[in-house]
């Protein structure tokens, strides 16, 4: 299979303590097709490379955003199918033989970034949100009925 | 998918017809399809189930889900396949043996030329009065489960409106009724279990395994009848059932499920003559033919020379064989293991071998632990030496060795098996052949040669054996084998590490690489992962005295070092501030029962003489912490891998056996240890007195005074395998006990692997507590200066990490619920406040069934 990547530009972090220095910044994951809802979650500069955050989706139901430190941003659901527990963005980002990769925090299952699949488990694979960013906003993409 | 282009009715092309499509009947047509490249053979599939062959044995995952398309089997439809003719909802009604004809339920004659019978079972329902009442129910189909679901739905409102709850019943306390109660738990029932046996699960557990199952399901709020039948069920005008036990007791259900057994579903076989067994089930020989010789039975139905088994994987082997037999092989069914393991109820139940000793002259070894509620029995030969069976209940990890030890000689006191204080059983002892991975069939030999050819950790074996690849149950015992093969990688951290934690210490301590990128770019590769970013985070912190969070550093830490809390169960956070050697002021005890108070926080004192306040959400925690930094707290660490607590006594100014300052001594040591981070916990106790009231040899530093000074041990711990703390020195004083623990901790922190306490370090360490004592009293590799100085490091630049945090606006920007909504609760966090406790309640629910 192969990512596809969008680069959006050159976005400037905003001055901050943090360390790393990205020059651009792209959504993980091509929309799949289909209208969707985009739902702001936060400016790009406060995400930290390497974790996530949580993002409230209408309804109620949850995103896990993820920025790793080559610029690529993901974003699956929030909550670990094996313990209820609303985690995943907690969780510790890494890759697996290349596969970018969160850890849930809790029992340490590993899930694919990319594809929501959990690595050790063939049955179970977290639903993927595409994530888009527009003047400097990371927008989660909700897809309408 | 296959293509075939001969026409189906090609002369030189039989047809097999295959009555029931159920687990078995499903694995038959597959293998005959997979294996017949010549397409000698037409399959037409007669299944009674509206449903095409679904994973029955993981009925109880519907609940919930109800979603049927998820338990359906891989390839059930035969998509594509025009060999393949399958008809759901189609009874086989009849036999003609002579003309070799099936009559169908649709009225259809189907010609074969040969029959293969997979009926599988039905539930026994007994004859008791009114057991055919609506209300009653058996635990066998979807169809059945959606039947019990809509009964206990009106059951539920019918009892909401009397104001009452609602309860269930399974007749049969087996392996199949424990689970039919876990679904009307679910369900939202109170379940009962009536058991006819004096024991639940009375196939599987003797006695005293039973009586500890009993009490621990009881305490899951199961109501357990043991020793009663049912003598009759009755309508009553409310809808619900009244239920008369043997035993006189009377009680009122809104459901009965029977679970009391199945039986082989034979009557077509019968009714054609077939040879049948004493207990029913179609008589087979080892190839799986009938008397008749166009006839095979497979899977529940079959009695293998005589012989019915209950569970899939024999039923699987029948299928294979008769796939084969009809290709024109020779294989025969080889018997199969009985064997259980599971987890009913989150209890862990398992039985191999000769559990029941039946062997004659077999002894029992048992071991009983009422407290921790646990139940185990060896049985073994007559000389004591071959171990032959046994049943584990509440605790059964060391299954997978004790069952590939049955049949052959235990190495030493067979005694030692079951008692917690015994030797582990290893797997270096075990022959090639031993069988590790029974699902999958996979010996000790294979897994040890895959480790040869160069599988170097769990997900490589279990790609190339198939090991650990369904329950997952052999999984330790598989890592076990890897370490002991001292294949060099072993010590590599994770894939982006080759190194241990120890050559990775040493490559930080001698380069000065203070990020982890750098550290991966020249000394690992790819990005890193959950083992290898909180490892190099925890040596970077030991080497350091920066913040956890600082820069790059704060990517790499685990959730709870992230949040400087304690994650639980339900993403929630405990709060434990640090109160050194026990100690804590009155007005620090009423913050935090107000903190307590004003947001709702379980309150617990732990085993470390301080108090752990439970249910803090993400974005309460800085206002939480800003209040105990006010009264002088700092934090505890009790979520790093650090210094826990110095636990103490009262010691000599208060006792009057004390004969040092134990308080005195562990409030310095608290302070001086704090905030040291370490490869794994560490733990601490002074004692004032050789009675040993704080019990510090079962810590990793205990310091027990004597009438001289202090004794130092060291290596101890408790928790799952409990280590007693070996003496270093003796009559230590001040001065030099101190400068001692600086040295031992230095050493364990360069030197331990990833995870690993003092005690399991000490086993490793080559030479020993000799090697250590040198090392620590004697100098003996001349690093006593570098340990100490490394150690003042420590002690010099530690700063509160929950200050520190509170004083700086970009830390604590990250401490939200939502980056969108930052104010917002968590709306799947709830709390359950109705029992004697508080608890968390899980709305998120798992949607992965628990492995068994
Ligand atoms: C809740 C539950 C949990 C279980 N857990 C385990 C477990 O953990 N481990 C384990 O090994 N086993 C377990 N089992 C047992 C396991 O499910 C059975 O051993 C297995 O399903 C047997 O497969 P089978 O194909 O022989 O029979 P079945 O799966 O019963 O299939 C037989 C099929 O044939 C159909 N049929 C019957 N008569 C006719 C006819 N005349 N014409 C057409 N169709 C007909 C039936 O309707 C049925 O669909 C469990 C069973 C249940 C109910
Ligand atoms: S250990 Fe000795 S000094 Fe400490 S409380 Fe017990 S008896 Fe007293």
């Amino acid at each position: 299979m192969t990512t596809l990547i969008t680069a959006v530009g050159n976005i400037s972090v905003e001055e901050g303590t943090r360390s790393t220095v990205r020059n651009a910044v792209r959504p993980g994951i091509l929309p799949a097709p289909g209208a969707k809802l985009w739902v702001p979650a936060c400016l790009v500069g406060r995400l930290v490379p390497g974790r996530g955050v949580a993002v409230l989706l209408p309804g109620g139901a949850q995103a896990a955003v993820f920025l790793l430190p080559n610029g690529m941003i993901y974003a699956i659901e929030n909550l670990d199918p094996y313990s209820g527990a609303a985690v995943l963005s907690r969780g510790l980002t890494g890759d697996r033989t290349g596969e970018p990769t969160v850890a849930s925090p809790l029992l340490k299952q590993v899930f694919s970034l990319r594809t929501g699949a959990a690595l050790d488990d063939p049955c179970v694979t977290l639903p993927t949100y595409a994530v888009r960013v527009q003047h400097g906003t990371v927008k989660v993409g909700v897809p309408l009925p | 998918m296959s293509t075939t282009t001969e026409s189906p009715t090609d002369a030189g092309t039989r047809t097999v017809v295959v009555v029931g499509h159920g687990m078995v009947g499903h694995r038959f047509v597959e293998a005959l399809r997979s294996r017949d490249t010549e397409s000698t053979w037409k399959v037409v599939v007669l299944s009674e189930e509206a449903e095409a062959a679904y994973d029955r044995v993981g009925l109880s995952s519907y609940i919930g889900t109800w979603d049927r398309a998820s338990l359906a089997l891989g390839g059930n439809t035969y998509d594509g396949d025009d060999l393949v003719d399958l008809r759901l909802g189609t009874r086989a009604e009849h036999v003609d043996r002579d003309a070799r004809t099936v009559t169908t339920s649709s009225g259809e004659l189907i010609a074969y030329d040969s029959l293969v019978l997979a009926t599988g079972s039905h539930p026994f329902v007994p004859p008791v009065p009114g057991h055919d009442s609506a209300g009653c129910f058996v635990y066998r189909t979807l169809d059945d489960l959606d039947g019990i679901r809509t009964a206990a739905e009106a059951a539920i409102e019918r009892a909401a409106a009397k104001g009452r709850e609602a309860n269930g019943l399974v007749v049969g306390g087996g392996l199949l009724g424990l689970e039919a109660a876990n679904a009307l738990r679910l369900l939202g029932l109170t379940p009962h279990v009536v058991e006819f046996a004096p024991r639940l699960m009375p196939l599987q557990v003797d006695d005293g395994g039973g009586a500890v199952l009993e009490g621990l399901i009881s305490s899951l709020g199961v109501q357990v009848h043991t020793g009663a039948g049912t003598s009759s069920i009755a309508a009553q005008d409310d809808g619900r059932l009244a239920v008369e036990l043997s035993d006189g007791t009377a009680l009122l259900t809104d459901l009965v499920v029977f679970s009391a057994g199945v039986r082989p579903s034979d009557g077509v076989a019968r009714a054609a003559g077939l040879d049948v067994g004493e207990r029913g089930g179609v008589v087979t020989d080892l190839t799986c033919r009938t008397n008749d010789e166009n006839v095979w039975a497979v899977g529940e139905v079959a009695a293998v020379e005589g012989r019915c088994y209950g569970l899939v994987a024999p039923g699987y082997t029948m299928a294979e064989v008769v796939a084969d037999r009809l290709l024109g092989g020779e294989a025969t069914f080889p018997g199969a293991d009985l064997s259980t393991k599971l987890k009913l109820l989150g209890v862990d139940v398992a039985s191999f071998g000769d559990a029941m000793a039946t062997t004659p002259g077999a002894l029992e070894i048992v071991h009983t632990d009422a407290t921790k509620g646990t139940y185990a029995k060896v049985v073994v030969s007559d000389d004591a030496k071959t171990l032959l069976g046994g049943i584990l209940v509440g605790d059964a990890s060391a299954y997978t060795t004790l069952k590939a030890y049955v049949g052959r000689e235990v190495p030493g006191d067979p005694g030692a098996l079951v008692s917690p204080a015994g030797a582990e059983l290893g797997a270096d002892a075990l022959p090639d052949d031993a069988v590790i991975c029974s699902c999958n069939n996979v010996t000790k030999g294979s897994i040890c040669s895959a480790i040869a050819d160069g599988s170097c950790d769990l997900a490589a074996i279990k790609g190339c054996t198939n090991a650990g690849t369904t329950c997952g149950g052999c999984l330790p015992t598989v890592k076990k084998l890897l370490v002991d093969s001292g294949v060099e990688l072993s010590k590599a951290l994770c894939e982006h590490f080759e190194q241990s934690r120890a050559e990775l210490f040493e490559i930080v301590a001698s380069t000065g690489i203070r990020t982890f990128s750098a550290l991966v770019a020249r000394h690992g590769t790819g990005t890193g992962c959950e083992i290898c970013k909180p490892t190099v985070a925890s040596i970077l912190a030991s080497t350091s005295s920066d913040h956890v969070l600082d820069g790059e550093q704060a990517a790499l830490q685990d959730s709870n070092d992230h949040f400087l809390a304690n994650l639980q169960k339900n993403g929630t956070y405990s709060v434990v501030p640090r109160m050194p050697g026990g100690e804590v002021t009155a007005d620090q005890l009423i913050v935090i029962g107000q903190l307590a108070k004003d947001f709702g926080l379980y309150v617990k004192v732990t085993g470390g003489q301080r108090i752990d306040l439970f249910g803090a959400r993400v974005e309460q925690l800085p206002a939480i912490w800003q209040r105990l930094v006010d009264v002088g707290m700092e934090s505890g660490q009790a979520y790093g891998k650090s210094l826990r607590t110095v636990k103490s006594c009262v010691g000599s100014s208060w006792c009057r056996y004390g004969v040092q300052d134990s308080v005195g001594m562990a409030v310095d040591l608290e302070h001086r240890y704090r905030g040291l981070r370490s490869p794994h916990k560490i733990k601490f106790g002074v004692s004032g007195c050789a009675r040993e009231c704080a019990e510090a040899r079962g810590k990793d530093v205990g310091v027990i005074a004597t009438d001289r000074g202090w004794n130092l041990y060291v290596c101890g711990n408790g928790g799952q395998t409990p280590a007693h703390a070996r003496l270093l020195a003796s009559d230590l004083d001040d001065e030099t006990l101190v400068r001692y623990i600086d040295r031992f901790l230095m050493f364990y922190v360069r030197t331990a692997d990833r995870l690993q306490r003092t005690a399991p370090w000490l086993d490793a360490l080559e030479g020993g507590l000799d090697h250590l004592r040198a090392v620590v009293c004697e100098d003996s590799l001349g690093i006593a200066d570098d340990l100490e100085a490394a150690m003042g490091r420590h002690v010099e630049g530690y700063r509160d990490e929950w200050k520190a945090v509170l004083d700086d606006p970009e830390k604590l920007s990250r401490f939200v619920s939502f980056v969108n909504a930052p104010e917002e609760a968590d709306p799947t966090v709830a709390f359950d406040e109705s029992g004697p406790r508080k608890v968390p309640v899980l709305l998120g629910l798992p949607t992965v069934r628990e492995k068994v």
